[in-house]
């Protein structure tokens, strides 16, 4: 039988790479797919949790991480699309408008 | 034998989480993404969750990385879409992901915890596990459900009216 | 299974029922003006069920009492206010999709859910429905980049905290295995794990400043702030913030209730560099849309004193000090957005030069929010400061109550300048300060001015309800 802290420290792992992720690159997709990874991480624990638990409420919890993840993607992939179109009439350069 | 399983699976998990966040392609990155998604699921099958493991291939890598594999190729994003760091750069987000897996690494030594609920492994499995899941999902968190259902409404609408293309007026 | 009370869940449910009637009308009624209007009507049928829906419902998920009621008061008014700045300003800024209004109502709809809450899951998916109407509404001037520029940022940091309030929630529930926050004060204590506690509160509080934008996780807003549509700063500016200190009321002084001593530690250092932070750097600002949010940033650290407070008085005071603040901070984007015209748009110090010349009543609109934001008497800002204030010292906190005394009067230099530009110098060549002439804009202003001086002279009532709902 696996013991309960390995998944709890693998569940770190993973978070700490995708706050990692989201903290040091700068490409949007990038920070999106780090953010993924957190929610991984919290989602491998959670489960961990339930199992070991004997509880489904972690599960169940899993199972709406999934849900709002699935309409965060599509609203923050909607925002990148309006971005980029956008982007194609200015340079990168000289939206930057807002600064400090 | 479950160990070496359970190292197999972690070990992969990590090495493509480093992946993903370290290739300098998207597209590479939401590919490991993908093999890291099979390998979850392949953690949640090794804890009896069969119909989360389902959920994390069918929504997860199906859906939502096919979502991002599609627009990353109709932008044909070339020169990346970036912003700017939040906090200072490389330094910065090295140090405080370090200093919370530290903490998060003493903190779950030797972390139990108690099996109090009322669904055992052999509860589970006479029921099956997306039966079981469904009952609880649809008693106990009935609200929490409808919730959702708005969220993802708000998804749809929101999508719509950002992606739209042309202006009406 | 029997049937679950709906009776609780009554406002949500009628308000939610509008909002997709509200969707579907504006397929058919072209007037932006006749589905503000029907926006109002459902906001008042919502407002009028909510005192006739207290209790607790779905095993303890859903709380309706006289706590979450005046936060849903304090949504509804934002909602409306909102909807009064915004129904000629969008169309300036060529931006009237129907849809408009019923992302603002979701998002209402998800800040209602927050403040009833009684369970982390709930918690966490009201948040995500307020905050993913939120992104959608910062982003919706789609064809200005620096509109959808603000909701990447805005969406970005706002998906990280969430992901971070995850872990916590994780952490809280496998330290008691229960989601309810009622329960966790107890099982927390049982359990006894001070570490892990520990972990899980730092977690949850570092979501929350997040979202409340207490300094140091403050970075987004000034951005998000500036590059959003005027009518949808004013709201988030209020609405997300409320909502996030009604679940830090319920979440830090009943779910972990055992940890105070911790987590007022924590708070008493965020508060303090959320004040000198917000108050200093907006010295620099000549941006008003920025300036205004370091302020927001500087008044969301003063809010945080009556939950260190920590008794009825200081959660009231709070209270309180989110409705005032309401009031004075939507007046004071409505002033800018009156000030939008078809040329132009007016957002910095230099471009109101001498406005009190062209438009004395404008200025004088603007001057009673600045005194009443920095909270000269006799404005509501200055009660409601004074009240945060007392229970503080009450509570045995005098000291922190003259660090924050302190912080506003070097908040005065700012808001003041604003008024000196306005009365003391010349109009600027070149600049058109035509000004809108919207009723419903019009409507927004006197009730805004009209409360803010009114709970100045008169504050009995409110801060006597307040204190009623709380005890």
């Amino acid at each position: 039988m696996v013991p309960l802290n390995w998944y709890m420290w693998l569940g770190a792992v993973v978070f700490s790479v995708g706050m990692f992720g989201f903290l040091t690159r700068r490409n949007v997709i990038i920070m999106f797919l780090s953010i993924e990874l957190m929610l991984n991480g919290v989602n491998i624990s959670l489960v961990a949790l339930s199992h070991y638990m004997q509880d489904l409420r972690g599960q169940v919890l899993t199972l709406f991480i999934i849900a709002v993840a699935a309409a965060e993607a599509a609203i923050g992939l909607a925002i990148v699309i309006a971005m980029f179109r956008n982007r194609q009439t200015v340079h990168v350069d000289e939206i930057k408008e807002m600064k400090g | 034998m479950v160990e070496a399983f359970f190292i197999y699976f972690a070990l992969m998990v990590v090495f493509c989480s480093v992946m993903v966040v370290s290739r300098k392609n998207p597209v590479h990155s939401v590919l490991w993404m993908l093999v890291m998604f099979f390998h979850v699921a392949g953690l949640y099958l090794m804890l009896n969750a069969e119909f989360l493991a389902a959920t994390q291939i069918i929504v997860y890598a199906g859906a939502i990385l096919v979502l991002f594999l599609f627009v990353i190729m109709l932008l044909n994003l070339k020169e990346e879409i970036a912003t700017e760091h939040s906090v200072g750069g490389w330094p910065g987000g090295l140090a405080l992901a370090v200093s919370f897996l530290l903490f998060a690494l003493l903190a779950f030594t030797g972390f139990t915890v108690k099996a109090s609920g009322k669904w055992s492994i052999q509860e589970v499995s006479r029921l099956t596990h997306t039966k079981a899941l469904g009952k609880v999902l649809y008693t106990e968190y009935l609200f929490p459900f409808e919730v959702a259902s708005v969220i993802l409404l708000v998804a749809i609408v929101g999508a719509v009216v950002l992606a739209k293309k042309k202006l009406k007026s | 299974m029997n049937m679950p009370d709906l009776q609780p869940l009554m406002p949500e449910i009628v308000f939610l029922g509008l909002a997709l009637f509200v969707l579907l009308a504006e397929l058919f009624i072209k007037s932006k003006e006749t589905i503000g209007l029907m926006v109002i009507v459902s906001v008042a049928a919502t407002a009028y069920m909510i005192p006739q829906s207290f209790g607790v419902t779905f095993s303890g998920m859903f709380i309706s009492d006289g706590y979450s009621s005046f936060f849903k008061f304090i949504f509804l008014l934002n909602l409306i206010l909102t909807i009064l700045i915004s129904i000629q300003y969008i169309q300036i800024e060529r931006a009237e999709f129907g849809e408009y209004y019923t992302v603002l109502m979701f998002s209402t709809l998800g800040m209602m859910i927050m403040a009833s809450a009684g369970d982390l899951i709930v918690l966490y998916l009201g948040l995500e429905l307020m905050a993913l109407s939120t992104y959608i509404l910062a982003g919706f001037i789609r064809h200005d980049a620096r509109s959808t520029e603000s909701a990447l940022k805005y969406f970005l940091l706002g998906a990280f905290s969430s992901a971070i309030l995850l872990y916590g929630i994780m952490l809280l529930y496998g330290l008691t295995g229960t989601t309810d926050i009622m329960k966790l004060s107890s099982l927390l204590m049982k359990n006894g794990m001070r570490l892990q506690s520990i972990f899980a509160i730092v977690m949850v509080m570092v979501a929350f400043g997040f979202k409340i934008a207490l300094v140091p996780f403050h970075m987004w807003a000034p951005d998000v702030y500036e590059g959003a549509p005027t009518s949808i700063t004013a709201f988030m500016s209020v609405g997300p913030k409320a909502a996030g200190f009604a679940v830090i009321g319920r979440v830090f002084l009943t779910g972990l209730e055992g940890f105070s001593a911790d987590w007022r530690l924590l708070l008493v250092v965020l508060s303090i560099a959320t004040m000198a932070v917000g108050n200093i750097i907006a010295i620099q600002q000549h941006n008003l849309k920025r300036m205004l949010a370091y302020s927001s940033i500087a008044h969301a650290g003063y809010a945080v004193l009556g939950v260190i407070a920590g008794n009825t008085e200081g959660l009231s005071a709070t209270m309180n000090y989110l409705l005032i603040y309401a009031f004075m901070n939507i007046g004071a984007f409505s002033v800018l957005v009156l000030l939008r015209n078809e040329q132009e748009r007016i957002e910095t110090l230099e471009q109101i030069k001498g406005l009190a010349r062209n438009h004395p009543f404008a200025s004088a609109l603007m001057l009673i929010f600045m005194f009443s934001l920095t909270g000269i008497p006799p404005t509501a800002g200055f009660v409601g400061k004074f009240f945060l204030f007392r229970a503080l010292v009450y509570s045995g906190y005098t000291w922190l109550a003259v660090v924050a005394v302190v912080f506003s009067a070097i908040s005065a230099y700012f808001y003041l300048r604003v008024v000196m530009y306005m009365y003391m110098y010349e109009p600027e060549e070149g600049v058109t300060q035509d000004i809108s002439t919207a009723a419903p804009l019009g409507l927004a202003l006197l009730i805004t001015s009209l409360m803010v001086i009114a709970i100045g002279i008169y504050p009995e009532p409110f801060v006597n309800f307040a204190r009623l709902v709380v005890g």
